[in-house]
């Protein structure tokens, strides 16, 4: 397991391994060991931020597992991730009680407004932790076993794929919206209190979650990094240059997609899970066809089949994001938009096949 | 070894990024005041109006000598319509430009997502919009209608002066239509309306293909009684809709139907003619003729430098709540938030329509309720208003849930969610 | 929360007015009814409300020869005060904001005016159900048949004991037979509740052949019980025949409603076909996946929009000229942004995604600097709105009617180029094989560009339509893409008939869903069909070979 989680890593893998492992003990240990106005202490709004850039890496990493390395363009990674972030949605609000605006020590205050008498039945046993979490890979991974083994199985593939991935989550998004789902509808799960215990708003509960973001996020590259450069990460690529032959050699070629699939669905589960309690919100929009897109663009800024490039795609088109809509809130889209068709023009392989072409060139 | 100086040059980077969305030394010379409405995604259509009203008025408040001697700076920052990137960019506003009261939100999804952000740094959030009631926190001021402030007298009207015998409660689904809608049923089987007399139908957002609901509506309304539409169908959906009510001849003499949520603005971008004769239910229309509306408008119409811009409901929501938050600050003297919480109950300061508006200690405002019928021009002529102004009510007493509660930010209650037979007071974050 | 009449003081003075002029009228009225009409008029001119319903009683029952014009004046919204002689005007609007103005008492020609000049006199909706029931009641001796069938029309469902003397009066010296059975109908509905026994069931047996509404709701008394559970209807015999009557006027509303659902479900089709028909060329011939579609369309609809700001008294023909002018418009759009970008992304598809992702947010937000990110107001002409009633229980509305005609007139041409033309050829050709095609000589860059623009033009032409039906906004095009998406790859990628065909039944099978589910979960029901639809037919209704099918 040590050999296959720490081989085979060239010298952009390292830096980004380092840089990650950095950061994850860096900045929580800052920020827990100065004092609250020192340049290097991290408040609770960059811890939340950075934390939020983290989650959307892994869910990057996810889709260039799928994309990058087996072909699919999945255009509802989206959807894994907001069923995980659901589910954690679902425990943070049991963890409320009878805190709520109507003080109900059973039913949600959404569920109390709509007069539900009980709890649905999927909303029970979410309120433990240990069920929570095992329930935040479960969902989304079951449902990708679904639609995949399905889809995988009748051999759908290119564009007909990305569109019923694209039908899933825009179905999903429908359902959620409506009322009656029990899912708080619009507004989705909010006003989250508290945590194993903990107050979610505390410093602690931040910095535990930016780290558990950050350890998230290295533990699935190195595990991402292994499955690819095992052999079935070896068939998987394979499978994307020419699935026929991979067939026609006696490889169940569906079932290599399916798992691959299923994986990639259960680490957006988790991005989801660490990012609705460091933002404090989770509702069907999250759902939309549009924020699916978006994963797809951050891995192709980032620069797909290296599984870095996603990491670094995802937080640099985040964070410029964050700064613009501040700074140019006029005009920022503008930006974003030349930027999408620029790196798609002009730097194929992303923002990393430039770098090491370019410092392949350096060196030759 | 030449490895170790990218890494370190790749940790500084990382730290710096850090460090840098701390520090950002701000020269204590202005009051800031973040301005939080969406300028892009699909809100943007009703938020970006709002967001020029703030600048306008921050403007104009400057060229008066700015507020305790110092210049007020607005601070514009974009949530995208975007929901969790509301509270963030509230905690953006809070804690990277140390703004000293925020005007922001439209939908309550977007206030909902702020809300324990606000709680949390306790800063001071002006919604300006109409909205559900059902909440009252410490740190919000309403300024916008409460159900009682639109809903309820527009059925009122129907009901006393149209006869209206049955009733349609159209909505999109989200919470603010369930909660009008649930309050309105209530109201309206207290009346003695039967059940079977009302139709209750959710359409979802942005809903564009209206045929069958209207051709059901045509249906539920040719039963020989006199019936109307209580519409609470939020922004995109309207047009589709009353252009679909138009097409199969429904006009406003047989159903009428009566909206919250189409204001001037909206008719703006519309072809009026289907329209004509239909309701609307809000605490201002442009076409009041009051010395003050006019003023306003004239200043809102050269700020643009458009004069066929039209002035709405929110609009005056922002232009009474920032005018009462520099009262407040006036008065109490600084801009530290617990300090301007506790002078804001009880400002007053007058309406555009006419009348005073004042912050109640349920941090909801008094405000007249006006019922116009759209004209083909766009704008409303009033056909009934209340003679006296209303007092919003956070909490409806037409739910069973909500009626013992009261929201009292004043001694010594001090709470937004009190209940007064158990005498608790729950929901609260403090 | 009482509600006090709005203005104490005004109400009064007009009250006093009102009083003042009704003792004047009654004295006029004998010797002048061009007196009693300026009585009117002047009451007419005051902005209370109360006033103007006394005054339009009195034009009612004066028989003066101008009432008629005057009251249609009223309802249609041309009746206007000159704000300086305060002489009452019908006013005809000329272009914007220029009107020529006749004296509403003498239809004398006053010449020009200008909108700033004038002052509306507007009505509340009781108003003008009040005018509507005057003019009504006016026009049942109209000269033209036409007009007194309309007449009759709109006096169908409530008759007082007033126009029923009328009507009664009408009926003796009625010449045309059409309305003569108007009148009867009328009469007959009458007979139903009142009269002797014979005469009741009699005139039921008769009514339960129209198809009427007012009919139905007539007989629903007749079968309905009180609180206490007692019939309302007193007479067992006559509730039979009205049960049965009921029935069989049920069975015919039902066969209406049916065709009503197809009509419902055709033009949903309609727009779903439009909007993704350019998509099939772009995407589904080329193979590029182009997100900016719905942009696309949206220039569409903002080009309607400027040309009506251009001709803004030419309603129609400014939406018919919208038509070459929005295809001509996008194709240009989609034409730069094939050569500018798409072209270096050929045999990557799936990055053309991307970038055209990139345009749409560009281009959406370009509008939003442009026009402002409000929505733009598109008017709609006569010829357009309203509906084709057929009866009482199905109406066609027109626009839907056209945009189906539009829709089908629009994919006709489309496979007459592509089967026709000399580019049509090329492109199919491209299509199947391009390197064959090049090695044929067929400049595949030009036909690339041309295809690409076609498809784009086709997005702006959907646009003109959507702009009749929906908001004209920066974000029209992102309501529709997912949809059109969907579309094309049901009917399978590469076949037009199959967008054709999937566009219409999708929106035909939402339409039926619609009752019994509502429209969200129809909607979701739908995704699901299609997502299961796919596994079963991974290539669509209508699979194609050729240099799509590959990717």
């Amino acid at each position: 397991m040590k050999h296959l989680l720490f081989a085979h890593h060239d010298k952009f893998s390292r830096t980004i391994v380092l840089a990650l492992a950095i950061l994850t003990i860096g900045i929580p240990l800052l920020t827990l060991l100065t004092p609250v106005e020192s340049v290097f202490h991290c408040s609770a709004y960059t811890l939340s931020l950075l934390g939020k850039y983290l989650t959307f890496a892994l869910v990057g990493l996810s889709l260039d597992l799928v994309w990058g390395y087996c072909g699919i363009l999945a255009l509802g990674q989206g959807a894994f991730f907001a069923l995980g972030g659901y589910v954690m949605g679902m425990y943070l609000m049991r963890q409320i009680g009878a805190r709520g605006v109507y003080g109900n020590p059973e039913l949600p205050d959404f569920m109390v407004f709509l007069n539900w008498q009980e709890l649905p039945w999927y909303w029970l046993g979410v309120n433990h932790f240990g069920v929570m979490l095992l329930l935040v890979g479960l969902v989304p991974g079951l449902l990708a076993w679904v639609f995949g083994g399905l889809a995988f199985r009748s051999r759908v593939t290119g564009v007909y794929l990305s569109i019923i991935t694209q039908a899933l989550t825009y179905a999903l998004l429908l359902a959620f919206f409506r009322n009656e789902m029990g899912f708080g509808g619009n507004n989705g799960l909010t006003d989250f209190k508290d945590i194993l215990g903990f107050n979610c708003q505390s410093e602690a509960v931040r910095v535990a979650l930016f780290f558990l973001s950050g350890l998230a996020l290295l533990g699935s590259y190195l595990l991402c990094h292994a499955v690819v450069h095992s052999k079935l990460g070896r068939v998987v690529m394979a499978i994307r240059d020419q699935e026929a032959r991979v067939r026609f050699l006696g490889y169940r070629v569906e079932l290599f997609k399916l798992w691959i699939f299923v994986f990639a669905a259960i680490l957006a589960g988790i991005a989801g899970a660490l990012y609705v309690p460091q933002v404090g919100i989770i509702n069907p929009s999250e759902f939309s066809p549009l924020n699916s897109l978006e994963i797809v663009i951050w891995v192709a800024i980032g620069g797909r089949g290296t599984l870095y490039g996603a990491i670094i795609g995802a937080i640099l088109v985040n964070y410029g994001k964050t700064v613009l809509t501040g700074l140019l809130p006029e005009a920022w889209l503008y930006i974003l938009g030349s930027l999408f068709v620029l790196v798609t023009l002009l730097l194929p392989q992303g923002l990393v096949g430039w770098l090491r072409s370019y410092t392949k060139e350096r060196s030759a | 070894m030449k490895n170790y100086s990218v890494l370190s040059k790749k940790c500084f980077l990382m730290l710096s990024l850090c460090a840098s969305l701390v520090v950002n030394a701000q020269a204590e010379e202005t009051i800031k005041v973040g301005v939080l409405h969406s300028l892009s995604g699909t809100m943007a259509i009703s938020e970006t109006t709002l967001k020029d009203t703030m600048l306008m008025l921050i403007a104009e408040q400057n060229k008066k000598g700015g507020l305790l001697g110092k210049k007020l700076e607005a601070v514009v920052v974009d949530p995208a319509s975007n929901w969790p990137l509301f509270a963030e960019k509230a905690r953006e506003l809070l804690t990277k430009d140390k703004v000293s009261a925020i005007f922001g939100c439209w939908t309550s999804v977007s206030r909902k997502s702020v809300l324990p952000v606000i709680e949390e740094l306790n800063g001071v959030l002006f919604y300006p919009v109409q909205y559900e009631g059902e909440e009252s926190s410490k740190n919000v001021f309403y300024t916008g209608a409460a159900p009682n402030q639109q809903a309820i007298p527009a059925v009122d009207y129907l009901m006393n002066d149209l006869k209206v015998k049955r009733w349609v409660l159209a909505g999109t689904d989200y919470v603010y239509p369930r909660t009008t809608n649930k309050i309105l049923e209530a109201y309206l089987k207290a009346k003695g309306v039967a059940k079977k007399d009302i139709m209750i139908n959710y359409t979802p957002f942005g809903h564009s293909d209206w045929q069958s609901i209207v051709a059901d509506v045509k249906k539920f309304g040719s039963a020989g009684k006199k019936t109307a539409v209580v519409s609470t169908i939020n922004g995109d959906a309207n047009v589709p809709f009353y252009k679909e009510l138009g097409n199969q001849g429904v006009s406003a003499e047989n159903i009428p139907v009566v909206a919250f949520s189409v204001g001037e603005e909206e008719l703006s971008g519309v072809d009026t003619k289907p329209l004509v004769g239909h309701l609307a239910a809000w605490n201002y229309f442009m076409s009041v003729d009051t010395t003050k509306n006019a003023a306003f408008i004239k200043q809102w119409q050269d700020y643009i430098k458009n004069p066929k811009r039209v002035t709405n409901d929110p609009m005056e929501a922002h232009y009474l709540g920032f005018n009462m938050w520099v009262k407040a600050v006036e008065k109490a003297g600084t801009t530290d938030a617990d300090a301007v919480q506790k002078a804001m109950i009880g400002v007053e300061y007058p309406n555009l329509t006419g009348g005073i508006a004042k912050m109640l200690p349920n941090h909801h405002i008094s405000k007249p309720v006006l019922i116009g019928e759209i004209q083909d021009d766009g704008q409303f002529m009033t056909v009934w208003q209340t003679n006296k102004v209303v007092d919003g009510d956070a909490w409806s007493d037409f739910l069973p849930d909500s009626k013992p509660i009261i929201a009292d930010w004043t001694a010594p209650i001090q709470c937004g969610n009190y209940n007064t037979k158990t005498k608790k007071c729950s929901g609260q974050n403090y | 929360m009482n509600t006090l009449p709005r203005c104490y003081f005004l109400q009064c003075v007009s009250y006093l007015l009102l009083v003042f002029s009704l003792s004047f009228i009654s004295a006029a009225e004998a010797s002048d009814s061009v007196a009693s009409l300026q009585a009117s008029l002047g009451l007419l001119k005051q902005t209370s409300m109360t006033a103007r319903k006394q005054a339009i009683t009195q034009l009612g029952e004066g028989h003066q020869p101008r009432s008629l014009a005057i009251l249609h004046a009223l309802l249609v919204g041309q009746l206007f005060i000159i704000k300086s002689t305060d002489k009452m005007v019908i006013a005809e609007a000329q272009a914007e904001q220029a009107f020529t103005v006749y004296e509403a008492e003498s239809n004398q020609d006053l010449g020009q005016f200008s909108g700033a000049e004038l002052s509306k006199i507007s009505l509340t909706n009781a108003l003008r159900s009040q005018v509507r029931k005057l003019i009504a009641e006016l026009e049942i001796n109209a000269e033209h048949p036409a007009t007194r069938l309309a007449a009759l029309k709109e006096c169908d469902a409530t008759v007082d004991e007033h126009l029923l003397s009328i009507i009664k009066a009408r009926l003796p010296i009625e010449t045309d037979a059409q309305v003569k059975q108007a009148i009867q109908q009328v009469l007959l509905l009458q007979h139903m509740t009142q009269g002797a026994k014979g005469e009741r069931i009699a005139a039921i047996k008769v009514l339960k052949n129209e198809d009427s509404l007012a009919v139905v709701n007539q007989l629903k008394t007749f079968v309905e019980k009180d609180s206490e559970g007692q019939y309302l209807e007193t007479d067992a015999d006559i509730r039979h025949v009205a049960e049965a009557a009921l029935t069989t006027i049920t069975q015919r509303m039902q066969w209406y409603a049916g065709i009503e659902t197809i009509f419902f479900g055709l033009s949903l089709g309609a727009v779903l076909v439009l909007s993704a028909i350019g998509l099939a060329i772009t995407f589904g011939v080329m193979g590029v996946i182009n997100m900016a579609h719905g942009e696309l369309m949206m220039l569409g609809a903002y080009t309607t929009y400027v040309l009506q700001q251009l001709l803004p008294n030419h309603t129609g023909l400014s939406l018919l000229l919208a038509i070459p002018a929005a295809f001509l418009m996008s194709a240009a759009v989609g034409m730069l942004i094939e050569r500018g970008i798409i072209r270096f992304l050929y045999g990557r598809p799936l990055e053309t995604l991307l970038a055209t992702f990139g345009v749409s947010l560009l281009l959406q937000q370009l509008v939003r600097s442009i026009f402002s990110p409000l929505n733009k107001s598109v008017a709609t002409p006569q010829w357009l709105s309203g509906s084709w009633q057929v009866n009482d229980f199905l109406s066609l509305t027109w626009n839907r009617f056209y945009i189906l005609v539009f829709c089908l007139v629009v994919f006709v041409a489309l496979m007459q180029i592509l089967k026709r033309t000399r580019l049509g050829l090329e492109v199919r050709a491209v299509a199947q094989n391009r390197t064959m095609a090049k090695a044929m000589g067929i400049p595949t860059a030009r036909v690339d560009a041309l295809t690409f623009g076609l498809g784009s033009g086709i997005a702006g032409v959907a646009g003109v339509a959507l702009s009749q039906i929906t908001n004209v906004g920066p974000n029209l095009g992102q309501a529709y893409i997912v949809d059109s998406f969907m579309v094309v790859v049901f009917g399978g990628v590469g076949n037009l008939l199959g967008t054709l065909v999937a566009g219409f039944s999708l929106g035909i099978a939402n339409k039926f869903l619609e009752p019994f589910a509502g429209a969200v979960l129809a909607k979701i029901v739908l995704l699901i069909f299609i997502i299961l639809f796919i596994q079963k037919h991974p290539r669509g209704l209508f699979p194609q070979k050729g240099r799509a099918a590959d990717s």
